[in-house]
């Protein structure tokens, strides 16, 4: 019987069948010359065989046997450690350890605790495998995979059965309409997925995606308010060689009535200030307010937020894929993956002096797609 | 009968009244599993798997998945009433409220990262040794999809906690979705619920993550290994190891003892591992906002090669008839990894239609013995590297005070450069391996003692091999592979052949694959070595004598050349020899 198991000392160079090609031998000059029988021609039974220390001497294995018993008594302790850590130890204990440095106390004695007990089941139990139970090597044979000409003929014979008492070749019209129908079948699967975005906001009401991505908040006249405290900005407020990221006045009313972050993803700007000598071209002739240029704060190759601004150069660096624009030069982009320039919003100020768009972007934000043009 | 005795064979009584499961057990237990280290990457993959499951489980009891915006009464002290999505609230919550939810957070994640390290390793395993051949092409298929879904189950994990480092990933994820031509915002807009970052989408991908994904690779992963369990594993060539026999050790006891303690070796250290390293410590970076980022943001280490190609790939952009195509974007994160994957999932066919090989393949190759295999895998790694080496290009700009640009269009260019050069390199290393192998099969190995003849000649002598190595290189025979003969224009009668140009492009890959190769000695090259080996004993012998007379045998070994098995005392030696007397 093929599975059966071969003792080791049994194996030779007939019992275990020599360098075996198992089906469809090649047309392969080279193999077919018999130099030499493969590998396997050499038999398992003169492999060296070196006993352990435990398989000589019985006070070896008993050393052994001690170690494996002492490595799960210590799993066992471990597990009793890891309840005394989990009751005795507040969960925001904090404790320096050297090359740690501070870390979480009972983190470290959970972790310790439960991974040594786990550890020392499988060390021990690697050990027992190693040390004690049997270290020859036996042969199994294996079965040829494909099926006997016997066998195929069977299945062939069923088929041809099933195919006539079906009748699935003699009832044309039937069959294929079952085909069509299988055809037709995952479509209202398919169809089910649309709803998984609808536009029922009332303020983009009727917008397709491209529209939705095209406009932002920003609206002529719209003072500009600093990201994180919302208050108003007075050109004063920006210092030459300074960055400030902003965002529309009204975003925390839009955010709320929202509920998300929609809006803030889109109209993120960033507002730096030159010298108006230094700014060598813009998007549009003065949408700056006396070296005031503001830009959308979202890159145009894949869409992070960018803050990274070299003042002395006036080049902004997108941290994600390092996409560089040159903003005292219209945004352009000089290196990296982004290919479009980072749009510019055109500002001003208010009868009270405070900064203000002067209209929306004059397209659209962010990653390009397809009906952007 | 002790009484778990008597328990355990009611309860296979049972089962066998209603299965006949004693048939199977039978057969099965005495199964044999050939032993290799490189044997356990496998079994790493699947058991941090086991792992992840495991720890993901605990996670989802506590982890809400909803971008509702919440104020943050937690106990870490610098987020203190900072406004923040229940997403990542909760994490917090497991991070700092849960006992022990920190260690389980952060072992799901150690255990993610080692899951898709173990499946690579396992894949240059399986790659280099050849073990993808007939018959277990399907199951590198499975393997591939395997790979696919663990970075795909790893992107949306990390992508679940709404940290600010988090978010951004996701955020390049939609413009990557937003750049595929003519469907691509109405795909991004149906996923993501909307524009970015929407509210929807969390549980969307949470549904991904624990449910769609897992479930995928649970159903695979069990066929990969019933397949491997039927199909028996490969083994390495070795004495009295042929392509139609196993040879190892038998599933009980000593593989079940091997393979299952290495499941707990393997729980262990991820465990302590998570005790002891912290792993996205996402309280530092904050909640996610649209409109913040932090510099030298890196996503898991299985996703840089990805970042690294959208980073290093030139600004190209086309815009035609009002319509976009980003070019910068489709060609490094659609296209690339696309054409990469399939190229992957399709390799065996390939090999085995430019071979024309159509046997079984139950012994591996020795990677040497397959040079342009092993050379196209050198390839794929180098470019890989690359690219990985570009996803943290921020990070080697400041630490080694180099110019980014610089390094980018080093990049660019070695991209193209060196996976050809070390294709190149390692095929004329496996084929000096060859040579190597070739030259212990004739004369044996180089003992280091150099004899001087009578007549004042220096000669090293050379030393028959034993069998355990010869059985190695012998089975270079079975990796030798006749490269295809070129097609004939016409036949016979002078009618064209149709399929000339098909044939004759095989043929000239048959060749590209197999020509170059160091034929193995045949019986009369090998037979004239060792009359050489046996020449050089000869010469030596007298030396032999001399020496053994002078030589006192010393029955301590001291321990410091103590083989496994050898008396360790002079006790022991003593004792030893008594019992052979």
């Amino acid at each position: 019987m093929s599975s059966d198991l071969t003792p080791r000392s049994d194996g030779s160079p007939e019992a275990t069948g020599a360098h075996g090609v198992v089906s469809g031998s090649g047309v392969n000059d080279r193999l077919a010359r018999p130099d030499y029988a493969g590998p396997g021609a050499l038999p398992l039974a003169a492999v060296d065989h070196t006993p352990r220390r435990s398989d000589l001497y019985p006070k070896a294995a008993r050393r052994v046997e001690r170690q494996i018993t002492l490595m799960f008594l210590l799993s066992m302790l471990m597990a009793v450690l890891f309840i005394v850590g989990y009751v005795a130890i507040d969960v925001g204990t904090e404790i320096y350890i050297p090359v740690l440095g501070g870390v979480g106390f009972q983190n470290l004695v959970l972790g310790v605790t439960f991974g040594l007990g786990v550890f020392l089941i499988g060390a021990g139990a690697i050990q027992w495998a190693k040390k004690l139970m049997p270290d020859v090597e036996v042969v199994q044979d294996r079965h040829p995979l494909p099926s006997t000409p016997t066998e195929d003929a069977k299945a062939a014979e069923q088929y041809q059965r099933g195919k006539e008492e079906s009748g699935f070749a003699a009832y044309r019209i039937m069959r294929r309409t079952l085909i069509g129908a299988l055809a037709l079948f995952p479509i209202p699967l398919v169809v089910l997925v649309r709803d998984m975005w609808t536009n029922d906001d009332p303020a983009l009401a009727g917008q397709s995606p491209a529209e939705i991505l095209s406009s932002t908040a920003w609206t002529g006249g719209l003072r500009i308010v600093t990201d994180g405290t919302f208050q108003p900005l007075r050109p004063a407020d920006i210092p030459v060689g300074g960055l400030v990221s902003a965002l529309p006045e009204n975003i925390e009313e839009i955010q709320k009535e929202a509920h998300n972050l929609n809006e803030r993803g889109k109209s993120a700007i960033i507002l730096v200030r030159m010298d108006p000598e230094d700014i060598r071209a813009q998007q549009g002739e003065g949408w700056d307010y006396q070296g005031i240029l503001a830009y959308s704060k979202i890159c145009t190759h894949v869409g992070c937020p960018i803050a990274l601004y070299e003042h002395r150069t006036h080049h902004l660096l997108c941290p994600c894929h390092q996409s560089t624009f040159d903003l005292a030069d219209a945004g352009n982009v000089i290196f990296g993956p982004a290919a479009r320039s980072m749009p510019q919003l055109p500002i001003g100020v208010d009868e009270e002096g405070f900064l203000v768009a002067a209209s929306d972007f004059n397209q659209p934000v962010g990653p390009s797609f397809w009906e952007r043009g | 009968m002790s009484i778990t005795e008597k328990v355990g064979a009611g309860t296979a009584d049972f089962a066998d009244q209603r299965l006949g499961s004693n048939k199977w057990l039978g057969k099965n237990l005495k199964k044999v599993f050939p032993d290799h280290w490189s044997f356990m990457l496998g079994e790493i993959a699947l058991y941090s798997f086991m792992v992840v499951l495991i720890t993901g489980v605990f996670l989802t009891l506590f982890y809400k998945p909803s971008l509702v915006e919440v104020v943050y009464e937690g106990s870490y002290v610098p987020l203190k009433g900072v406004m923040m999505t229940e997403a990542y609230a909760s994490t917090l919550d497991i991070s700092f409220e849960v006992r022990g939810g920190l260690l389980i957070r952060q072992m799901h994640h150690w255990s993610a990262l080692i899951f898709v390290a173990a499946i690579s390793v396992h894949l240059f395993r399986v790659f280099f040794t050849g073990a993808f051949r007939k018959p277990r092409e399907l199951n590198w298929v499975i393997g591939v999809g395997l790979l696919v879904l663990a970075l795909g189950a790893g992107f949306s994990g990390y992508s679940l906690p709404d940290d600010l480092l988090s978010g951004t990933g996701l955020q390049i994820a939609r413009g990557i979705a937003q750049s595929i031509p003519i469907i691509g915002t109405w795909a991004a807009f149906l996923l993501f619920d909307g524009e970015f970052p929407g509210v929807d989408f969390m549980s969307r991908l949470y549904m991904v993550h624990i449910l769609l994904i897992p479930g995928l690779i649970i159903g695979l992963v069990t066929v990969h290994l019933m397949m491997v369990w039927y199909q028996k594993h490969t083994q390495f060539p070795g004495q009295g190891r042929t392509n139609s026999n196993v040879v190892g050790y038998p599933l009980l006891p000593v593989y079940m003892a091997k393979a299952g303690g290495f499941f707990f070796i393997v729980f262990g250290i991820i465990t302590m591992l998570s005790g002891l390293v912290n792993i996205n410590p996402v309280w530092i970076f904050g909640p996610y906002t649209p409109d913040q980022v932090t510099a030298g943001t890196q996503p898991d280490w299985y996703i840089g090669w990805l970042d690294g190609a959208l980073r290093v790939m030139p600004n190209w952009e086309t815009v035609a008839f009002g319509f976009t195509l980003s070019w910068n974007i489709l060609i490094p994160a659609v296209i690339v990894p696309g054409l990469i994957f399939t190229a992957m999932a399709l390799y065996p066919f390939l090999e085995s239609w430019v071979s024309g090989d159509k046997r079984e393949h139950h012994l591996l190759d020795r990677p040497r013995n397959a040079p342009v295999r092993t050379g196209i895998g050198v390839m794929s790694i180098v470019f890989y590297g690359l690219l990985w080496i570009g996803g943290g290009n921020d990070l080697m700009a400041t630490t080694f005070n180099l110019s980014i640009n610089a390094i980018t269009w080093f990049l660019r260019i070695t991209l193209f450069l060196l996976p050809p050069l070390a294709f190149i390199i390692t095929k004329r290393i496996c084929l000096a391996l060859q040579r190597k192998d070739r030259d212990k099969l004739l004369h044996g190995y180089e003992s280091g003692r150099i004899l001087r003849l009578p007549h004042g000649e220096f000669i090293e002598v050379h030393q028959p091999l034993n069998n355990k190595e010869k059985a190695i290189l012998m089975a270079k025979l079975d990796s030798e592979q006749e490269p295809l003969a070129l097609p004939a224009k016409t036949d016979a009668n002078g009618v064209k052949n149709k399929g000339y140009r098909v044939e004759s492009l095989r043929a000239r890959l048959s060749h590209f694959y197999f020509a170059d190769t160091i034929a193995p000695p045949t019986r009369e090259e090998i037979e004239a070595g060792q009359a050489h080996v046996a020449h050089e004993a000869e010469l030596e012998a007298p030396l032999h004598e001399y020496e053994e007379e002078a030589y006192v045998q010393v029955p301590f070994h001291g321990g410091v050349l103590h083989r496994e098995g050898a008396p360790m005392t002079n006790a022991e030696a003593l004792e030893d020899s008594r019992r052979t007397d």
